[in-house]
């Protein structure tokens, strides 16, 4: 069971949370034009990389804040955790 | 006969405390601190089962975890467990245990037959043999194999123990409390780290309990005892015994059964059978020594073949003797250590040991004491069926291909030695990619992966001294990574005897012109030819091997025998072991119960149960409650034997007549406030919500970004930034989320704050052309006219001295309201609607109701919504804003989303107006057409219409739209019914939705 650095409350187990998927998506504003290739890409088109993964978890039974978790996704190591609002360098 | 293999003395046995036990319906006698296996053996008794496959008799070759052999089916306080190893059960008053894998009995077994056969049971027999004719294969030949192979019998009755979950955390836990295991605690103890040491054995440790050493001038096993003693006085550890840490998974989380009952006849009050320790553990010392492994040779599964260290510890721990005329075969020094033990005990055990000419201190021992050694000499095979008589022998070449004259010489035991096999399961389950020691022809850990170190025998260290050096320093250095404290504890002086370098032979060739069977797997009955026809027949990866062959597999997992296996497979392919590789260990390491797995988490407790503020009400009042999700809600009360259909018929009727009252406290809410809550909900609902004025609720819908509806409710304007949303019962969680993920990371720039409130509100849904003169005496003071309170209107009002929101929106089709309260005043404005709607007849009304009220209305619930449709389907198009942007808007425009024959919404009547359709039915233009019938849509929902009094259904149909009229066939398989139908318009009764606005 993961071991998540929640960046509001501290170290939590995986059960407290639920995965949100690739954290790099990002949705196209509202009311602009968007061809369906950029829509399809925003709705179903993901990566699902080897590797280091940028991406989304809940945490649900705790703060209920949506935070970014850097993991890799064959090892399963996580290397960083930021709140939402934060930028990913 | 009474315990006559039990030594006078010796032995950590409690020989002041006898206990007497049943075997196969015969009583015995032992003592406490015996196993089920050590006890047995005290009387005399080997046989204690029969093989897998061939039923050959099974006595014990292990004296632990290892057992491949001593499974038995174990009775105690009117429970029955199976598959338990008589090598791990201790011994209590009244235990009883019986022999499995055998009928009629252990002395006499049918299936023996199948030994006889052996010739046509080879490898993958199962799978050749039994796949023609394809029919016969659940008639007759699954249940036949069923009932011949298979372990034990699983209890069929409701368990009555308890089984716990704990979680811990700790700096440093150990697994294995042997000479490293104590080392590392001690040393990390005193260094002021948090220690958890678990051993799965009811004794502390470990091998210092056997062995000849000498440790600070004491002996290995007062040196352990001291240190445990001392460990359990320190605030900063937890020892555990007769616990096993059987799984070591992400991040350094490892699981641990700890067995608090199963030496004791029944469980104490307030204590579970057993506990499932969940611990994260900052560092992770694996100190899990290593099983002796077997040596191939003909007929080697005899009872009374064992491994050599399993005799020592029932000679040293138990004080019972294995045999009268022990014969050690070994290729290494450990062999001698178990003759060395049978000489001091007055035995004279013959050594066959494979080496040449091999010199140590050990041997030397062995050589003063007079015991005969045989060099380069090997066991060819045992004789005797149901326990070893004689074993026949022979010398062998250096090259160990050819063998001498075979000798045969009395036995009545032989114990083997094949050198041993590190116990590398969990740092292998954490993902240390082993690697093969060539010194000692086996896997150890390679680098470590998460924060986990493997020292001592399961690292492949068989000498004490550098196996305390290291430990004590791992212990000292992985918990000043922690505490920062470096107190260091001196390391004491170790005497051990020197052992010399091992044999690496592991196989006896088979003497010309004999055939026999040369045990690879002892649970599987896998033979050297098993794994010889596989190759044969181009299976070639190690894990294929296994399968087909079942080498390794069932409840001991092979660890007496993997090694073995993949020597064959590297000779017999000309590959080095390491080419070859080893199959994946998974955890659990050991069986664990199905009980602790599970823990407490049963019946009630599997799930949470959510009950309303009114519960106790609907209880009193006949209710008969059905699941919806996680709550209880009535789905009708009963009066008199009404059954279902009679009573939802009843309330539904009494809606549309006079007034019902439901209890829809269920509902999700969820409570909206802030400055851009308006524009929050101009983006997730696909209709428009700027302009909607405080005190006025409006019906949504919202969608995923993929275009399918999500979820759908009202919402109402409780003040200029204050909005109350409601949710379905089942998306509650789901759609709190989906804001909160809007809100945080897609659009932080609004200014809006959710929570749920969903338990801060009883909600009562009162419905019928009666519903406003009722409401009026509710709330006498507040003007309820349909000019004062309009269909979506909404204000709040005093209910006898409780503030109310009342809410001007229907379900049912009929004139409704929905009064909320707080929650501590549910039962109150419950027991006021019922106690003042008398005079207006009402009644209250269930699930089943409020769904025939629905349907036959047309109105949308989760069966219509079921994560397929888009608005379109649902009718529900005219909700959809042309000139904004929301959510999941832009999949609207795909293609299959605006095609011409796009599914739609309908209602179904039967043509008889008789039959009802069961929900799920096809719907079929053609009832004969040849299948697969091609499906032009289901049956969603389906009621009996109270308002026409005839069957009514709704269904998701392609081209809906234009079927109107049409005549179909609904068509259920699974219910056997065909139902000729007519399709209708969903809005079945008030087609104009005039009396919502009455």
């Amino acid at each position: 069971m993961l071991y998540i650095n929640c960046p509001h409350c501290g170290m939590r187990s995986q059960n407290e949370f639920s995965y949100g998927g690739d954290a790099s998506v990002k949705r196209p504003e509202l009311n602009k034009e968007v061809s369906d290739q950029e829509w399809d890409n925003f709705v179903y088109n993901r990566k699902s990389l080897r590797g280091k993964h940028l991406e989304l978890w809940q945490h649900i039974s705790g703060c209920r804040q949506w935070i970014k978790v850097e993991r890799d996704t064959a090892t399963h190591e996580i290397f960083r955790t930021f709140k939402a609002d934060e930028e990913v360098a | 006969m009474t315990q006559a293999f039990r030594i006078e003395n010796g032995g950590l046995i409690n020989r002041d405390k006898k206990l007497s036990f049943k075997f196969n319906g015969k009583t015995y006698l032992g003592y406490e601190g015996d196993t089920l296996a050590s006890a047995l053996l005290a009387n005399g008794v080997h046989l204690v089962g029969r093989s897998f496959k061939y039923h050959r008799p099974r006595g014990f070759f292990g004296a632990g975890v290892d057992e491949p052999y001593a499974v038995v089916q174990l009775f105690r306080n009117g429970e029955t467990e199976p598959n338990i190893k008589a090598t791990e059960q201790e011994l209590f008053e009244g235990l009883e245990a019986k022999s499995v894998n055998c009928w009629p009995s252990v002395n006499f077994d049918i299936g023996a037959i199948n030994n006889f056969l052996k010739i046509f049971l080879p490898a993958g027999f199962y799978y050749k043999t039994f796949m023609w004719p394809k029919s016969f294969w659940y008639r007759i030949y699954e249940p036949f194999i069923r009932k011949a192979a298979g372990l034990g019998v699983a209890s069929t009755k409701h368990d009555k123990e308890r089984y716990e979950h704990k979680y811990e955390y700790c700096d440093l836990l150990i697994a294995g409390s042997g000479p490293s295991g104590l080392a590392g605690a001690y040393a990390a103890a005193k260094n002021g780290a948090k220690v958890i040491l678990a051993e799965d054995k009811p004794r502390f440790g470990g091998s210092l309990l056997t062995s000849d050493v000498n440790i600070g001038n004491q002996s290995g096993k007062d040196w352990a005892e001291g240190i445990i003693t001392e460990l359990k006085t320190m605030p900063n550890v937890v020892v555990k015994n007769r616990s096993q840490i059987f799984g070591y998974y992400d991040h350094n989380m490892l699981v641990m059964s700890e067995k608090v009952s199963d030496h004791l006849p029944s469980t104490k009050k307030y204590h579970p059978n057993k506990r499932l320790w969940y611990i994260r553990a900052k560092e992770v010392l694996i100190s899990s020594g290593s099983i002796e492994r077997p040596i191939v040779f003909g007929n080697n599964d005899t009872p009374g073949v064992m491994l050599s260290s399993a005799a020592k510890e029932y000679l040293k721990v138990y004080g019972v003797l294995v045999g009268r005329k022990p014969l050690v075969f070994t290729n290494n020094d450990s062999g001698y250590e178990t003759a060395i033990e049978f000489k001091k005990h007055g035995l004279d055990p013959v050594v066959l040991d494979s080496r040449k000419n091999p010199e140590s201190e050990i041997i030397d021992e062995a050589k003063n004491l007079g015991i005969n050694i045989k060099n380069s000499y090997v066991v060819v095979a045992a004789q005797g069926y149901k326990k070893v008589k004689s074993a026949d022998i022979a010398s062998i070449s250096e090259d160990k291909k050819q063998l001498g004259k075979i000798e045969n010489i009395l036995c009545d035991c032989i114990c083997v030695s094949g050198f041993w096999t590190p116990t590398i399961h969990l740092a292998s389950q954490s993902g240390n990619k082993t690697k093969f020691k060539e010194d000692i022809d086996a896997f150890v850990p390679g680098q470590s992966k998460q924060n986990e170190i493997t020292l001592g025998a399961a690292n492949g260290v068989f000498s004490l001294e550098e196996t305390l050096k290291t430990s004590f320093t791992a212990g000292s250095e992985l918990s000043k990574k922690i505490t920062e404290n470096d107190n260091k504890v001196a390391i004491p002086n170790v005497v051990e005897k020197k052992s010399s370098q091992h044999d690496k032979f592991w196989c006896v060739p088979l003497p010309k012109g004999k055939n026999y069977k040369r045990f690879l797997d002892f649970q599987n009955d896998v033979a050297v030819s098993d794994v010889e026809i596989a190759l044969r027949e181009g299976y070639r990866s190690i894990e294929h091997v296994k399968r087909y062959t079942t080498l390794g597999m069932a409840t001991d997992q092979g660890k007496t025998s993997n090694l073995n296996g993949l020597q064959l497979v590297s000779e017999i392919e000309n590959k080095v072991v390491p080419a070859v590789g080893h199959t994946t260990f998974r955890p659990p390491y050991t069986p664990i119960s199905i009980g602790a797995i599970v823990g407490r988490e049963v019946g009630k407790h599997s799930k949470p149960t959510r009950k309303s503020p009114m519960h106790s009400w609907h209880e009193k009042n006949n209710a008969v409650f059905v699941d919806a999700g996680v709550w209880l809600r009535p789905r009708y009360y009963k009066r008199g034997n009404e059954n279902l259909f009679e009573g939802s018929k009843r309330e539904a009727k009494n809606v549309r007549t006079n007034v019902g009252v439901c209890d829809v406290t269920t509902l999700g809410k969820i409570d909206i406030k802030g400055p851009d809550a308006a524009e929050l909900l101009n983006r997730v609902y696909t209709n428009a919500w700027l302009k909607l004025p405080v005190g006025k609720a409006r019906y949504g819908v919202m969608l995923r970004e993929d275009g399918i509806v999500m979820d759908d409710g009202t919402t109402t304007r409780i003040s200029e930034n204050h909005y109350h949303m409601t949710t379905t019962t089942a998306q509650a969680a789901n759609v709190l989320s989906h804001l909160e993920y809007y809100l945080q990371l897609v659009w932080p720039e609004l200014n809006v704050n959710v929570v749920s409130t969903t338990e801060q509100w009883a909600g009562a849904a009162i419905a019928g052309p009666k519903s406003r003169d009722l409401l009026q005496k509710l709330f006498p003071n507040s003007d309820v006219s349909n000019e004062g309170l309009p269909f979506m209107g909404y204000m709040e009002g005093d209910l006898f001295g409780v503030k109310a929101r009342i809410y001007r929106i229907s379900f049912s089709g009929e004139l409704a309201y929905e009064v909320n309260v707080e929650s501590d005043y549910g039962n109150f404005m419950w027991e006021k609607i019922i106690e003042v709607g008398e005079e207006f007849n009402i009644q209250p009304y269930g699930t089943e109701a409020l769904s025939t009220l629905r349907i036959e209305m047309g109105h949308v619930a989760g069966s219509e919504l079921d994560g397929r449709t888009i608005p379109f389907d649902n009718a529900l198009e005219g909700l959809v804003s042309k000139k904004k942007d929301f959510i999941g808007k832009r999949s609207l425009q795909r293609s299959a989303f605006t095609a011409e024959d796009r599914q739609r919404i309908v209602g179904v009547v039967p043509l008889d107006k008789q039959t009802s359709i069961p929900e799920g039915s096809h719907l079929v233009k053609d009832d004969k057409a040849p299948l697969p019938n091609p499906k032009l849509g289901h049956i969603s929902a389906s009621c009996w219409s109270v308002e026409y009094d005839n069957p009514f259904s709704l269904a998701i149909l392609k081209d809906g739209k234009n079927m109107i009229g049409q005549k179909l066939f609904a068509m259920s398989p699974l219910k056997n019914k065909v139902i000729p139908v007519e399709i209708v318009s969903s809005h079945y009764v008030d087609p104009k939705g005039e009396r919502v606005r009455s």
